[in-house]
């Protein structure tokens, strides 16, 4: 890989619709498919129409999102010189109520994932989509996959069943560090639960918003429950979380900690120690003010080099034209942010890198 | 530095503590199981009143859900915001090196010595037979 190669850790796959899904499924989940007219398991995370789901100019010809390789290629990838992209496949299989089903269709998107889109273009790697709802199978997805190196990452959603630091979902935590997998946790919900802790909001706009709430109480679950002690080596990734609320809510972790740390001892050093150690997020959105100064103090605020790797959200809407860097990120961090702390954070990009 | 008398022996059993007023600092002192330690009583974060903390044990673990539980008695948690300070060091326990209580030294003395050397007692008095609990400041 040269010395100016940049690594995109968050771009989209999107299955264009239940019909792209079939030839991956069992024979009779297919047929189950087609019996029961199942046309679609999209999430209402990202309404096709909503401004956010594509950019105008990453939309198809019926202003479909951009859901093709080649729009892959042609917009981002051949665009901004991306030497490696790690494809997040948001799709349903998180939404289901059935377990069984729930690894079915993980095991289809993740072989759809492979064929359509790894074996075309040598810069794609993959993150699995785990079935949440059964950690035996989550386990046994990362298992089936782990073998490809392609796939870097296991990919749960900002907001599931459970707190992700509950020891029910430690199997899959382990899984994870023994394959040299982070666990990237993206933007979105399962809907087991209102988004936000007050109930059901009204509005779209509102939705959106609150995940950066459900990532701040997931980052203090696999905190406080002790996952980053446990496993010592696992790196959790932060993928379309924002950025900016991670300074002021790693304060106040801290301080409440200091007072009451006696409940949790196995979180023996500072909180925020911790997530500098094994967090990372993605630097899209960065949910900053357009002040080049602003943008400079938050990042300084992090008090570390390593936490951020770039991402274009691609085909989702965070930013305009070609900006993908947040004016004010220091200059001397752009290395850093657009390789380094990638080939850091997942080791198989680095083994896979330098082949 | 001078050793001030801060009570008969008699007068402050295990299990108990004591605010004590040492020309115009106010001191902590505790007896844990008839080991004495003194610190200063305003805690080192926030000013807080050491002496109306609890007296708790130090909670460790190896990895989560296996705690370890020892030192009974031994360290004080702020009445404020929590925070832990260790009685034998005065160390708190978030940020040991930062933020620490002073600490006093206390001993016993038979009332037989204090009556000869340049003690200081100065709200009750001191009877040769008696033990005392003495503290330098």
């Amino acid at each position: 890989m040269s010395i100016c190669s940049t690594i995109d850790c968050d771009v989209h796959a999107n299955v264009p619709g239940m019909q792209a899904l079939l030839p991956y499924l069992d024979e009779q989940w297919r047929d189950s498919v087609i019996d029961r007219g199942l046309n679609s398991l999209e999430s209402i995370s990202y309404p096709p129409n909503a401004p956010l789901t594509a950019r105008a100019d990453w939309r198809g010809k019926a202003g479909e999102p951009a859901n093709t390789l080649d729009m892959l290629r042609t917009q981002a990838l051949d665009r901004w010189n991306i030497d490696v992209a790690i494809c997040n496949c948001l799709y349903g299989v998180q939404l289901l109520f059935s377990e069984d089903m729930a690894a079915a269709f993980a095991k289809a998107v993740n072989d759809w994932l492979v064929a359509e889109w790894l074996d075309r273009d040598p810069r794609l790697r993959g993150s699995i989509v785990v079935p949440m709802q059964n950690t035996d199978y989550a386990v046994a997805e990362i298992e089936r996959c782990a073998p490809d190196r392609r796939f870097v990452q296991v990919l749960v959603l900002a907001m599931g069943e459970a707190p992700l630091g509950r020891r029910a979902y430690w199997p899959i935590f382990a899984a994870a560090e023994r394959h040299d997998l982070p666990i990237g946790v993206h933007a979105g919900s399962g809907f087991r639960h209102a988004v936000t802790s007050l109930g059901w909001p009204s509005w779209y706009v509102e939705d959106y918003c609150a995940n950066a709430q459900g990532f701040q109480a997931q980052l203090a679950s696999l905190v406080c429950e002790g996952v980053f002690a446990k496993y010592p080596k696992l790196k959790v990734v932060l993928l379309e979380s924002g950025v900016t609320w991670l300074p002021a809510f790693l304060w106040r972790l801290t301080k409440f900690w200091r007072g009451v740390r006696a409940e949790v001892p196995w979180v023996d050093r500072p909180p925020w120690e911790i997530v500098r150690e094994q967090v990372r997020l993605t630097i899209q959105p960065f949910d900053a003010p357009n002040e080049p100064g602003a943008v400079a103090r938050l990042v300084d605020q992090l008090q570390s080099d390593d936490m951020l790797l770039f991402a274009s959200d691609f085909p989702h809407w965070q930013f305009d034209g070609d900006d993908i860097m947040p004016a004010g990120i220091p200059q001397k961090l752009h290395g850093r942010i657009k390789r380094d702390n990638a080939l850091a954070t997942y080791p198989r990009l680095s083994a896979t890198a330098a082949s | 530095m001078a050793r001030h008398v801060i009570a008969p022996l008699r007068d402050f059993p295990a299990g108990s503590r004591k605010l004590v007023d040492v020309e115009g600092r106010a001191i902590a002192v505790f007896n844990v199981n008839g080991e004495f330690f003194a610190l200063a009583n305003r805690c080192p974060h926030q000013g807080g009143s050491l002496v109306h903390g609890r007296l708790v044990g130090l909670v460790e673990a190896s990895e989560p859900g296996c705690y370890r539980y020892s030192r009974r008695g031994e360290i004080i948690r702020c009445p404020w915001h929590g925070w832990e300070f260790d009685l034998r060091t005065g160390k708190s326990w978030c940020e040991p090196d930062r933020v620490r209580a002073r600490q006093f030294a206390v001993s016993i003395a038979a009332g037989a010595a204090l009556a000869e050397g340049p003690y200081v007692a100065e709200t009750f008095p001191v009877r040769i037979e008696d033990d005392y609990v003495v503290l330098e400041a």
